[in-house]
């Protein structure tokens, strides 16, 4: 997908060009007012770029130059909104099929049998969608856009207006889509771990212009991204290779490189990659290998660098065969002498890596595994 | 005489007043729509002006309205003398006069409860289908229109519910004829006018407020339906 778009309302300006991976799923990500939904909704026609190009697939949507403007109904894009937007008069059958009565047979590549089994919808399709909680209208708002056969989907953080439970009742569906149906989904959060599940490649925006575009785990490990990140998203992400799902003590013996990452056991194969996420406020440092600790993951690493993060903390990356964040207070920084170069040790408690803190993904069969 | 026992002058006005209503609201609610429409999604220039004049007849004397459908549409009216050169419609002084009259007073109800439900309708959920594939058309026969149903619904009981009433303007345009255009409000208006008349405008008056109550029942129970319908 190649979106190259320019618009300017009010004193809010949009000029953003990146190009998205031809399928699987792009993250849009950015804080509330960055103009995600915007460029979304210029993707689906619903509004115009002053200028600009938008090609999905070798699908010319919207180019200015040339005149090209096709309205929404003829862009072929599946829209899932934050709100569902479900036509609240019909039933969630008719809802579902009202878009793909649209689409001329020979063009669906999408079953309804088939969705309604993958979303778990079977149950609801007399109802009206006043009676369906939060997550099952979003299900049926994925379903309806799949249903047009569409040559892309557009999610407009489709998580965000439900609760914890909604949301991970919600999101192995999604998961399931990019592998299940070969189409180039474009999906807009400011989730972290939404993304984190879902993405492999990724563009970041702030202030309507796009601030870093590629491939995620790359863009996770740059440091001038990294104060970006926040607070709370701060962390880092590492590939790994399932060596042991469980031990006897019910610990994961995860690899990456020649080092082994203990976590709480965990449901994969051997062999699986999983994509693991350490929070950085999780890591401590020590200046020599602790002894009598309870701690598993102790790794030899160095300094790299060290950035401030306000007046409390700072952040200090490591390098332990790969990249680790480690968020420390100033006074520790100070007490321990730390200095880019210097030769430290890494402590990770197993249980901070649990099921609930990281995050499993990536890998397709690691997927199947694990729903 | 039986005091249920309708004479002859006033079954012509009742069965002329629900002809007149009928066909009032059925040939305006097209254009009640439209205007609703419009005047809810539409930004354009002289749009006050527009629904000024959509509102005229709530706010003028309605022998002002009529006297003013009088000067444009009757036989020799400006746009009513085209309308007989050429098409050979004739507004004064007949049926057609009396819902003209009607339809027009009733026009800014119509539209005023259209307009309410319209804007009432997520524009959202339009957009949501049109990337579902239907043009701007079908959107509005398919999720705009069944939405405003309780505006149309509401808007439509209202304007018929007036246009039965209606009086000043359709007397001034269309007159006072019995068979023709003497409406069950003119008939009670001339009842009350002759000796022995009394009881003839009770049973109008008594007819009046029957008729009223069933559609204020009717669009109760319309407007119930819908909102179940919603609910699931």
């Amino acid at each position: 997908m190649e979106i190259s778009v320019r618009r300017k309302q009010g004193n809010f300006g949009i000029d953003a060009s990146f190009h998205g991976a031809e399928s699987g799923v792009t993250a849009l990500y950015g804080p509330s007012g960055a103009g995600k939904t915007s460029i979304v909704n210029m993707v689906a026609g619903l509004t115009r770029p002053d200028n600009g190009r938008i090609a999905i697939n070798g699908l010319c949507l919207f180019d200015s130059a040339k005149g090209i403007d096709l309205p929404p109904e003829k862009r072929r894009i599946g829209y899932i909104f934050q709100d569902g937007r479900l036509l609240p008069h019909l039933s969630v059958r008719s809802n579902l099929t009202y878009g793909m009565h649209r689409t001329p047979v020979g063009r669906r590549f999408v079953d309804f049998d088939q969705v309604v089994d993958l979303l778990g919808i079977g149950h609801l399709l007399h109802r009206r969608p006043a009676r369906l909680s939060g997550g099952e209208k979003q299900r049926v708002a994925i379903g309806r856009a799949l249903l047009t056969s569409p040559a892309m989907l557009l999610m407009d953080e489709p998580l965000a207006s439900l609760d914890g439970a909604r949301k991970a009742e919600v999101l192995p569906f999604i998961m399931r889509l990019g592998r299940e149906f070969a189409i180039p989904i474009l999906y807009v959060s400011h989730a972290m771990d939404e993304i984190l599940n879902l993405a492999i490649h990724m563009v970041i925006m702030e202030d309507g212009r796009v601030l870093a575009c590629g491939n995620l785990e790359d863009l996770l490990l740059r440091s001038d991204l990294h104060a970006y990140f926040g607070r709370d998203e701060s962390g880092s992400v590492i590939s790994t290779i399932v060596d042991n799902p469980e031990d006897s003590f019910g610990l994961a013996h995860l690899r990456f490189g020649d080092k082994i990452l203990k976590v709480q056991g965990i449901q994969a194969a051997p062999g699986t990659v999983v994509r693991v996420r350490i929070p950085a406020s999780h890591v401590a440092i020590a200046l020599e290998p602790p002894a009598g600790t309870s701690l598993q993951n102790i790794f030899p690493g160095k300094i790299c660098e060290i950035l401030d993060q306000g007046a409390h903390f700072v952040d200090v990356r490591l390098d332990i065969g790969c990249v680790l964040w480690v968020r420390i207070t100033r006074q520790s920084c100070l007490d321990l002498h730390l200095k880019p170069g210097r030769p430290v040790f890494a402590l990770i408690k197993s249980v901070a890596v649990s099921l609930g803190t990281f995050t499993r993904i990536g890998a397709s069969d690691f997927l199947t595994s694990c729903l | 005489m039986d005091f249920f026992h309708l004479t002859e002058v006033e079954l012509e006005a009742l069965r002329l007043s629900l002809w007149v209503s009928v066909w009032a609201v059925a040939a305006s609610l097209p254009f009640g729509i439209l205007a609703a429409w419009v005047l809810a999604r539409l930004r354009f220039p002289g749009k006050s002006l527009l629904d000024g004049l959509v509102h005229l007849p709530l706010v003028l004397p309605p022998v002002v309205t009529g006297y003013l459908l009088l000067v444009l549409l009757g036989r020799n009216g400006i746009i009513g003398a085209l309308l007989y050169k050429y098409l050979g419609v004739v507004f004064a002084f007949n049926w057609k006069g009396a819902a003209l009259a009607a339809a027009v007073m009733a026009f800014p109800l119509l539209v005023r409860a259209v307009r309410l439900s319209l804007e009432s309708v997520d524009p959202g959920l339009e957009a949501a289908a049109r990337t579902l594939g239907a043009g701007p058309a079908r959107v509005f026969f398919t999720v705009t229109l069944p939405l405003t149903a309780p505006g149309i619904i509401t808007g439509t009981i209202l304007a018929f519910a007036r246009s039965l009433g209606e009086f000043g303007a359709t007397i001034t345009f269309a007159s006072n004829i019995r068979g023709q255009t003497q409406t069950l409000p003119l008939a009670l208006y001339t009842l009350t006018q002759v000796p022995d008349g009394e009881m003839g405008a009770m049973r109008l008056c008594i007819i009046s407020m029957l008729i009223a109550m069933a559609a204020l029942v009717c669009s109760e129970i319309f407007a119930r339906r819908f909102a179940a319908r919603l609910k699931g």
